[in-house]
């Protein structure tokens, strides 16, 4: 992780995305979007699943800015633009797993 | 005082020792034999409730607690709340000195109430002060009745000090009563067949179900129900009421399935109000009607049947078309009938294939539990998904029951693990009020314990910190029970709320972890649990290293001990 960050620093295109991911996820934790989300973006009874494979980053931020539903908006005051796109590249960043049935102990559920 | 009890075959008795019962505790001990029942040290009266409550959701029979009148019951009061709003029997008996002229000078007057259970009336089913020794006999033994009767709830007795250490004189008159349990009673026979007629002549009918199930016979009971209507059944979880592995439970399917319906049936339901209505917690507390216009809500249950009118556990007003005042386990077989007999031959088919496409929904549902468990998987903190299936794999052998609620864990338990018996959970705290979990849980493991089934508890962080010393009590009394932790280093929930309040209000956002979480320092569970003597590893943060851990804990539970794993958690 020290080095990826290290890299970063040399303005490289791909460690620039590693940087803006690692932000990205300390911004995520900062403002609160674990809480309902999960560390990971996997979702639970608290909140959807955002990653792997988030929504496109207009819809995510006409969600994030306007919602009145279950979920409290961020205003731009609360989460300027920056951060949020710093946010949503952390999302971009997480990659799909292995599905259930690659998984020996969710395969074998019942 | 202690033949009564042992003729209300009371196998337990939880209590912190206290003097104003100390006569009380002597006879149980040396003229009771400490058998039948047994005491139990506790550590906090708070324990000693919730381990009861525990206890009878697992085996439908009261323990009693003991406890000092004030000092002892105000200790016991939240534990209390949980037990009225859970509806389950537990009995207290409470020591008091209600002679001033022979109390001890200071603390006997500490001690001593003139009304004692005035301060919980609101929420026990019923108290008495016994007078004379008959009185007690003849109070203790209808207090047994009362709780047990559904609406079933905690009862209170006041045992005078004196009552308690008196010799005995003219004992030839004292008679213990005979016991004469209440049978509950059915729904009224013409209302069950009018909600019979309407399930029938429904497209889409749904089951509501939150604390219905006692008994193998009655969960047996709701499947053939399902079944004969062809009715998906939404399984609140109060009890463990409908198996997980039929294909008509579709609990994870609640929202649109009652948007759906044309005719909602709910048993034992409190909150129907909620069920029926979309409440959002936004600014305006929006609220909208989740069902169509002309659906028609019938309620079965023993909520009408008793309640008071200070604590607002009984929910907002639902104006339901059918409303049937009646014990739903009970009125099962009667509505089975009714069902039966209103439907028509032709019928049939269409029941047959509305069971099938919901067959395959249930599947569908499965498998999307499934690959949403999948998602990450080897996350740290540990998915909470990843705790259930890790945790599922080392005990789907055992007679296991979950002896701890599962809501804080996004209910992954029940939506992977196959729940099949009515005992395999006993529900959760029924007033949301925090301190329940361990105590419960270990209060459910003795019953687990005699029983010859392994009891699992997840633990959350928060709760274990309002009374540790259960975990004493679980060690002291060899309650072989496997706690797990949910350890999210947080009130999580409270983290979530001030979020809320401070994007509402444009402000602060980050600082909702401010007074919300249990970090700075962490708290070392292993540590505490082991200074205890009990068996406990952690913290555990490698997903990889929980099922070997799993291992070790369990294999100590098989020897007849409790153990504990402290796991660093994702947040639900
Ligand atoms: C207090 C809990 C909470 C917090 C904090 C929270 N969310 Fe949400 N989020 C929710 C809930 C609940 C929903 C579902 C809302 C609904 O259905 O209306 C949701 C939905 C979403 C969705 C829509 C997903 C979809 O597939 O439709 C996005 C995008 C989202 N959240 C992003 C975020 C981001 C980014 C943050 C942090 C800046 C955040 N959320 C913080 C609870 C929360």
């Amino acid at each position: 992780m020290r080095t990826l960050l290290l890299l970063a620093a040399l303005w490289t295109a791909p460690a620039m995305a590693v940087d803006s991911a690692a932000e990205g996820k300390q911004v995520f934790i900062r403002v609160g979007c674990y809480q309902c989300h999960g560390y990971a973006g996997q979702g639970g009874s608290a909140g959807l699943k955002l990653a792997p494979e988030p929504l496109p980053y207009d819809a995510l931020s006409t969600f994030v800015r306007g919602t009145t539903g279950a979920m409290p908006a961020y205003s731009t005051t609360l989460l300027p633009d920056a951060d949020l796109q710093k946010i949503y590249a952390y999302l971009k960043s997480i990659k799909k797993g292995p599905s259930a049935d690659d998984i020996p102990l969710l395969k074998n559920l019942q | 005082m202690v033949d009564v009890i042992r003729s209300l075959d009371v196998k337990y008795v939880a209590a912190n020792p206290g003097s104003s019962f100390r006569g009380l505790h002597e006879s149980l001990l040396n003229y009771g034999g400490n058998t039948k029942p047994e005491f139990l040290t506790c550590m906090h009266e708070e324990s000693s409730v919730a381990m009861a409550h525990g206890y009878a959701k697992a085996t439908g029979k009261p323990m009693l607690f003991l406890a000092h009148s004030t000092v002892g019951l105000q200790h016991a009061a939240m534990a209390l709340y949980n037990d009225w709003c859970d509806r389950v029997p537990v009995i207290g008996i409470l020591g008091n000195i209600m002679d001033a002229a022979k109390r001890r000078p200071n603390i006997e007057w500490l001690h001593t109430a003139q009304d004692p259970a005035a301060m919980v009336r609101d929420f026990v089913k019923w108290d008495d002060q016994p007078a004379s020794l008959q009185h007690f006999g003849e109070s203790l033994v209808r207090g047994h009745k009362i709780a047990t009767t559904p609406p079933m709830g905690p009862v209170i007795l006041v045992a005078d000090g004196d009552l308690q250490e008196m010799s005995l004189h003219g004992t030839a008159e004292l008679k213990i009563p005979k016991a004469s349990p209440t049978r509950p009673p059915q729904g009224d026979d013409a209302a069950l067949a009018e909600a019979a007629k309407l399930l029938v002549g429904a497209v889409n009918p749904v089951l509501i179900v939150d604390r219905v199930v006692r008994t193998a016979e009655g969960m047996a009971q709701l499947v053939t129900l399902a079944e004969t209507l062809g009715a998906p059944v939404v399984d609140q979880g109060g009890r463990m009421n409908f198996p997980t592995t039929h294909p008509l439970n579709h609990t994870d399917r609640a929202g649109g399935l009652i948007r759906g319906a044309d005719v909602i049936l709910t048993m034992e339901v409190t909150d129907v109000w909620g069920l029926i209505n979309e409440y959002i917690d936004n600014e305006e507390r929006a609220v909208s009607s989740k069902i169509k216009t002309g659906t028609k809500v019938i309620s079965l249950g023993t909520g009408d049947l008793y309640l008071k009118s200070n604590y607002q556990d009984f929910q907002r007003y639902a104006p339901v078309d059918l409303s049937i005042a009646g014990d739903a386990e009970t009125s099962l077989p009667a509505l089975i009938a009714a069902v039966r007999s209103a439907i028509p031959q032709s019928q049939q088919g269409a029941i047959a294939q509305r069971r099938d496409k919901l067959a395959q929904a249930y599947t569908k549902a499965r498998v999307a539990a499934r690959e949403a468990a999948a998602i990450a998987w080897d996350a740290r903190p540990i998915a909470t998904a990843r705790l259930a299936a890790e945790l599922w794999a080392q005990i789907k052998n055992e007679d296991w029951v979950l002896v701890s609620g599962e809501g804080n864990l996004s209910r992954w338990p029940r939506r992977l693990w196959t729940f099949d018996k009515h005992y395999r959970h006993i529900g959760h705290a029924g007033g949301a009020g925090v301190g329940y979990g361990i105590a419960a849980a270990v209060g459910a493991a003795i019953a687990c314990r005699d029983a010859g089934r392994f009891a699992v508890n997840i633990q959350t962080d928060g709760d274990l910190m309002y009374a540790p010393g259960a975990l004493w009590t679980a060690v002291h009394h060899k309650i072989p029970l496997l706690s797990v932790m949910h350890n999210n280093r947080a009130y999580h929930q409270e983290v979530m709320h001030i979020q809320r309040m401070a994007n509402w209000h444009n402000r602060g956002v980050d600082r909702a972890h401010i007074g919300t979480t249990i970090t700075d320092p962490f708290i070392d569970y292993a540590g505490l649990a082991k200074s205890m003597g009990m068996w406990a590893e952690g913290p555990i943060t490698d997903p990889a290293a929980l099922g070997p851990a799993l291992k070790r804990a369990i294999a100590v539970v098989k020897q007849g001990m409790p153990a504990l794993l402290d796991v660093v958690c994702q947040p639900r």
